[in-house]
């Protein structure tokens, strides 16, 4: 079976959205010969899908502000349980990152004298995300693919090959990690048109493959989330963190059906939007916990006034962090004060002129307008929460993205962990990509060209990987057997997971529901083991699917466990039995690894399941950096023992 | 409103042949034509291979032909369809098919390729750029493009003649030369390439005849014949056929 | 790989082949479009055609086209010896006494080049007569296809000349409706239904003239910074909108020239009085 294709290269990056595009122009930039793996096609990453901007402390708009700032409001954002060097590195580099876009291509929304321009959005104290109308990753996801072609027409002209040094594999899976020893060695894919199997040989390898979303029914993320870079490094032995964190973002459209869960972005609030039931409250007042209490304001009059002088009075509390939102429309629905198709109405309407409406939220007026037939300038849209990004995920090391456990592997962007703690604010995704996908291109070049030897793949882990990947196919025969039920279709466990997920591991989480879940999810992961597919490898969706659907269950079975050992409520993770946070929690990490790592997955018991959970106390916070915040603010956090350290 | 069966025709097979099939499917209140795609793929047909992303009209992956017009599956709306009416769907045909809905759209990436990237002004570092909103708009305008490339399906200097396919870029690519030489900070004439001369030299611009087809298919409303096609023409026509406006730039160069 | 990121290797000279040949989808018909693409070509042939008659006739016809104040548009100005008299009007007898035939057909060199090589006119025509689309996603019957790229049709580039000589006419027809303040024995001060048929020819020719894409380039098109000539901006917003109606300024404006020619055939050929109102 070894005749598998082999190409040798110095990086394989994992993904091509704004993260490993960026890591792939810092790994070619740095000299390394440089190969992309993605699913779809070139430029079509999930990436485009963002909306309201990119946060960086530019101070274009307000000039108090600095990365100080901004590192504050994201660790009050994430709870406190960030990887504070992370945020650190985060606020600080976020600026240059943007700034260099534009000697890329890009072009932002301009300021009145000509800078970029900086809107509001939840969380943030300033107005500090760098925006394009409502379509910020389309544009950064353009011109990072533009970048990539104009470093391609540099090889052309040196090496007369654009793809010498830089070449993007597009509609393309990866299935494995392959290593030498505990190193990485390279990656084991598949063409999705053909279905023909390929060897990238290469010592570092970059996982930005994003999230997890398509384990859940109502989610805002493609078909392309599926965990797999969670799950792909998960099986090499590195391990996730906090996976128990999954934002629900407040405002999806909830109608119709069939588009349920498509977002609809905060900047419909930061630019005056305001949440209403059905008695036409304006709800959220009634919602801002008490650590945020003065941070917020208490009256209409007041919050209408900050759009126009924020200085002066207290923010709206629309803009509250995404978690705080998502859980008060949550129970505004439960307590029947909900809209017709069972959300709340946000409203842009009442608030602003037409034209305003159209130019500053296109896209918005646009997706309502096609989609479910609603003229946003003339009435209240309807909208829920709805899964939209995975706080938890690969363990990396902050500076350098480096996987842990596992030399050669790296991660950036949603795949990784620890740089949104239990909740990310809006806009810090898009500066989390590049900054630390550009770190993470760095690092995986410099320990590519630097190794003295090419780790080897060998045939044996090449067969086992392609005999995993052709398993759908034999379904049917083994079927046959008296062990086995009749073949799955990969469709309805796909559904069933969604559901599963959705229901019981949802925005609001209970024990017994979650111990539900992991018994359900063992079932299906049994039943997945019998998914079968008709046809032949070329372009076959349903072949897809049974092979994602090992990723979405190992990473659901994590989501699921991690979220059942944390006994207190804390940004994207709310437990109804238990409401509060915990200051003690606030220094553990959940680290979740394989049970088995080295028998693959045919030898894991169905009932134990396949992750094995760890707790982690972290690292404490720098006191320079704790001394950014006010001693009556840490209070509300920190543990007793953290603050006399 | 209500569930009712609609029936479809779609076309399945490969660069080896292949034709419209029938089906009967389920069809609900507020689906778009991707939907009843899925719908089929999860009951009837498992392997009907589609391309699609956002699901949004977002990432401009889901273009086929519906009814003979180039559109993207989940920005078509089922309820603009009288419920008796039989809807063919097909993949996009200008370009060679892979398999059932799923074309080979290289030809773009080939093209996106040839065009020159951003120059970047000398002398400008990161965050020292100044450029004003007017100056960009227009730019802009070009640079909401999903590249869905219904553009280049539906435009019958490629569409009907494969031979042009090498010396035309079509629509999309040749608004990409107008965004770069509307860019104000574009410096791509101070390395000695004229983009206004290599849209027609390079990139075939004259083979448009703007009869409008790429502005009427683009699922973003860019316009893209009257904004970017025409002025890059008018831009043609100063450096190549405008004696005037040639003298006009030689006396001010000098000056 | 199908949807490869490498060039693909292509042939110098690719065999011809449209939407019908390998390697797309195996598909024989045209096109699979349900609804009545073929209305709007048809319309617009069949409105363009009857212009085209109409035009013809009168331009040749060098008869009824002065009754006093009123010139029709077709003949002004009227630049050979051989034109009907015209108090104050603009009969210019530039071509002395050596031009024989119609007078109109001088002049009308410049409106028919305008609009010949006008970006609207040329859509409607490669769709409405030379089926080059016949509409969209439709397949054209021809074989080869050049576009703009040669001989004749490269000669397209020269819109913005006949932008340019497309002012002065405007400007005369102007002048017409000027004098067409006067009545038959040339008084000023007086009004009858042709000046309001001329008025509203003359608000329609500028507004095509004006909205013309080679005037939008001009005025400000072809400028990389707006932010330096905000005057030269604002004259470029507003073209841009005239020319976002190019088509229907097209339209409107060739029927009401047609409709001015066509109201002086009738008082000048007597069969109907132009009613006066003061």
């Amino acid at each position: 079976m070894s005749v598998v294709e082999r190409q040798e290269w110095d990086v394989v990056v994992v993904g091509a959205g704004g993260a490993g595009l960026r890591a792939a122009i810092e790994a070619r930039e740095r000299g390394a010969r440089t190969a992309v793996i993605c699913k779809s096609l070139f430029g079509k990453a999930h990436t485009v899908m963002a909306e309201g901007g990119i946060a960086a402390a530019m101070a274009n708009a307000n000039p108090h502000d600095n990365w100080q700032v901004h590192f504050r409001d994201t660790l009050r954002g994430g709870k406190f349980l960030n990887q504070w060097r992370m945020a650190e590195l985060h606020a600080q580099e976020a600026p240059d990152r943007v700034w260099e876009l534009e000697t890329w291509g890009a072009l932002f929304d301009r300021t009145k004298d000509g800078r970029i321009s900086q809107r509001n959005f939840g969380g943030h104290e300033y107005p500090r995300l760098a925006h394009v109308g409502d379509r910020t990753g389309l544009e950064l996801i353009r011109t990072l693919q533009q970048k990539i072609v104009a470093l391609q027409q540099e090889d052309f002209k040196e090496t007369g090959d654009y793809e010498s040094r830089l070449k993007v594999f597009q509609e393309c899976t990866v299935t494995r990690v392959l290593k030498d020893g505990g190193k990485v060695s390279g990656v084991f894919a598949y063409e999705r048109e053909s279905g023909r199997f390929f060897v990238l040989e290469a010592p570092a390898v970059v996982i930005a493959t994003g999230g997890i979303g398509k384990s859940f029914k109502v989610t805002s993320n493609s078909w392309e989330y599926t965990g797999d870079g969670h799950a792909l490094a998960l099986l090499a032995g590195a391990p996730l963190l906090n996976m128990e964190f999954v934002q629900f973002h407040p405002t999806g459209m909830v109608w119709p059906p069939s588009v349920k869960g498509i977002l609809v972005t905060e900047s419909v609030r930061g630019d005056g939007g305001v949440l209403r039931n059905s008695d036409g409250n304006r709800f959220m007042f009634d919602y801002i916990p008490d650590v945020f209490k003065e941070k917020y304001a208490e009256t209409e009059d007041e919050a209408d006034r900050w759009y126009e002088d924020p200085d002066n009075n207290r923010r709206p509390p629309e803009l509250l962090p995404r978690d705080e939102v998502a859980r008060a429309i949550n129970s505004e629905v439960k307590e029947g004060r909900g809209s017709p198709h069972g959300g709340v109405f946000l409203d842009v309407s009442t608030r602003m002129p037409a034209e305003v409406i159209k130019r500053r939220l296109p896209s918005m007026y646009h997706q309502f307008k096609e989609l479910a037939d609603v003229d946003i300038t003339a009435e209240a849209m309807e909208v829920g929460p709805t899964c939209h990004y995975v706080m938890g995920g690969i363990a990396v090391d902050s500076d350098t993205a480096a996987a842990r456990g596992v030399p050669g592997l790296y991660a950036a962007g949603e795949v990784a962990g620890g740089m949104h703690g239990s909740n990310r604010l809006g806009g810090n995704s898009l500066s989390d990509l590049l900054v630390f996908g550009r770190r993470a291109g760095l690092h995986a070049a410099e320990y590519a060209t630097g190794a003295a030897d090419r780790p080897r793949v060998d045939d044996v882990q090449v067969d086992a990987a392609a005999a995993e990947a052709l398993r759908p196919f034999s379904a049917e025969a083994e079927a046959q057997e008296p062990a086995g039920g009749p073949p799955e279709n990969p469709y309805t466990l796909h559904q069933e997971l969604q559901q599963t997920m959705n229901d019981l591991v949802g925005i609001i989480r209970r024990d017994a529901e979650m111990k539900q879940a992991l018994e359900k999810l063992a079932e299906l992961r049994v039943r997945a083991r019998r998914a079968g597919v008709e046809g032949h490898r070329q372009f076959n969706p349903g072949w897809h699917l049974a092979l994602d659907l090992r990723n979405m269950l190992l990473v659901s079975e994590c989501v699921a466990r991690a979220a059942l050992e944390r006994t207190e409520s804390r940004g994207g993770h709310t437990r109804e039995d238990h409401p509060t946070m915990d200051r003690r929690w606030r220094r553990i990490n959940l680290l979740c690894q394989l049970t088995d790592p080295t028998g693959g997955l045919a030898a894991t018991d169905p009932v134990r399941g396949q992750i094995a959970l760890t707790r982690e106390t972290t690292e404490p916070i720098r006191p320079d950096l704790l001394a950014l915040f006010d001693k009556e603010e840490l209070v509300k956090y920190l543990a007793e023992e953290e603050l006399y350290e | 409103m209500s569930s009712y069966e609609a029936r479809f025709k779609v076309w399945r097979g490969d660069a080896d042949g292949g034709g419209l099939e029938d089906f009967k499917v389920e069809v609900n209140d507020g689906e778009v034509v991707l939907d009843i795609i899925h719908r089929l793929q999860a009951t009837q047909a498992p392997d009907l291979a589609v391309r699609w992303n956002c699901k949004a009209g977002k990432c401009g992956s889901c273009s086929a032909e519906i009814n003979g017009r180039p559109r993207l599956l989940c920005m078509t709306r089922m309820s603009v369809f009288d419920r008796e009416e039989t809807i063919t769907v097909t993949p996009l045909r200008a370009f060679p098919v892979v398999r059932d809905l799923v074309t080979d759209v290289g030809f773009n990436y080939t093209k996106a390729r040839e065009v020159p990237a951003f120059v970047p002004p000398a002398g400008l570092g990161p965050g020292e750029y100044r450029m004003m909103q007017e100056d960009v708009d227009r730019s802009q305008e070009f640079r909401k493009c999903i590249e869905c490339f219904l553009c280049q399906d539906t435009c019958h200097v490629v569409r009907d003649h494969e031979e042009n396919k090498q010396a035309f870029a079509g629509p999309r690519f040749l608004m990409r030369v107008a965004e770069l030489d509307m860019h104000p900070l574009d410096a791509a004439a101070d390395t000695g390439l004229d983009r206004k001369r290599t849209a027609q030299d390079e990139h075939g611009l004259g083979y448009c005849n703007i009869t409008k087809c790429c502005t009427e298919v683009c699922p973003e409303g860019i316009k893209i014949t009257d904004n970017a096609l025409i002025p890059l023409k008018e831009r043609a026509v100063d450096r190549k056929y405008d004696p005037l406006v040639w003298l006009g730039d030689k006396i001010r160069r000098r000056s | 790989m199908a949807t490869g990121t490498e060039p693909t290797t292509t042939d110098p000279h690719p065999p011809g082949g449209g939407v019908r040949a390998a390697p797309r989808a195996a598909i024989a018909a045209p096109h699979l479009r349900t609804d009545r693409w073929w209305l709007a070509p048809a319309a617009t042939a069949a409105g363009l055609l009857a212009f085209v008659v109409y035009s013809t006739w009168r331009a040749f016809a060098n008869t009824h086209y002065y009754a006093a104040p009123y010139v029709s548009p077709f003949y002004s100005p009227c630049l050979a010896e051989n034109c009907e008299p015209m108090k104050a009007g603009p009969n210019w007898e530039i071509f002395g006494s050596w031009w024989g035939i119609s007078p109109a057909i001088i002049i009308l060199i410049f409106p028919l080049g305008f609009r010949l090589t006008c970006y609207y006119y040329r859509k409607a025509y490669y769709r409405g007569f030379w089926a080059s689309p016949p509409a969209c996603a439709v397949a054209e019957p021809h074989k080869k296809y050049t576009g703009e790229t040669r001989f004749p049709l490269i000669l397209q580039n020269i819109h913005r000349y006949f932008f340019y000589a497309a002012i002065p006419v405007a400007g005369i027809l102007t002048y017409d409706t000027v004098l067409a303040f006067r009545d038959e024995h040339y008084d000023w001060g007086h009004m009858g239904l042709g000046t309001v048929v001329f008025l509203v020819n003359i608000v329609l020719i500028w507004a095509y003239t004006l909205s013309c894409h080679s005037c939008r380039h001009i005025v400000g098109g072809k400028l990389k910074h707006f932010s330096k000539h905000p005057v030269r901006y604002r004259m470029w917003q507003w073209v841009g909108k005239l020319n976002a109606r190019h088509m229907l300024l097209a339209w409107t404006s060739l029927v009401s020239v047609a409709l001015a020619d066509f109201y002086v055939y009738l008082v000048a050929s007597g069969v109907f009085d132009d009613p006066r109102f003061f």
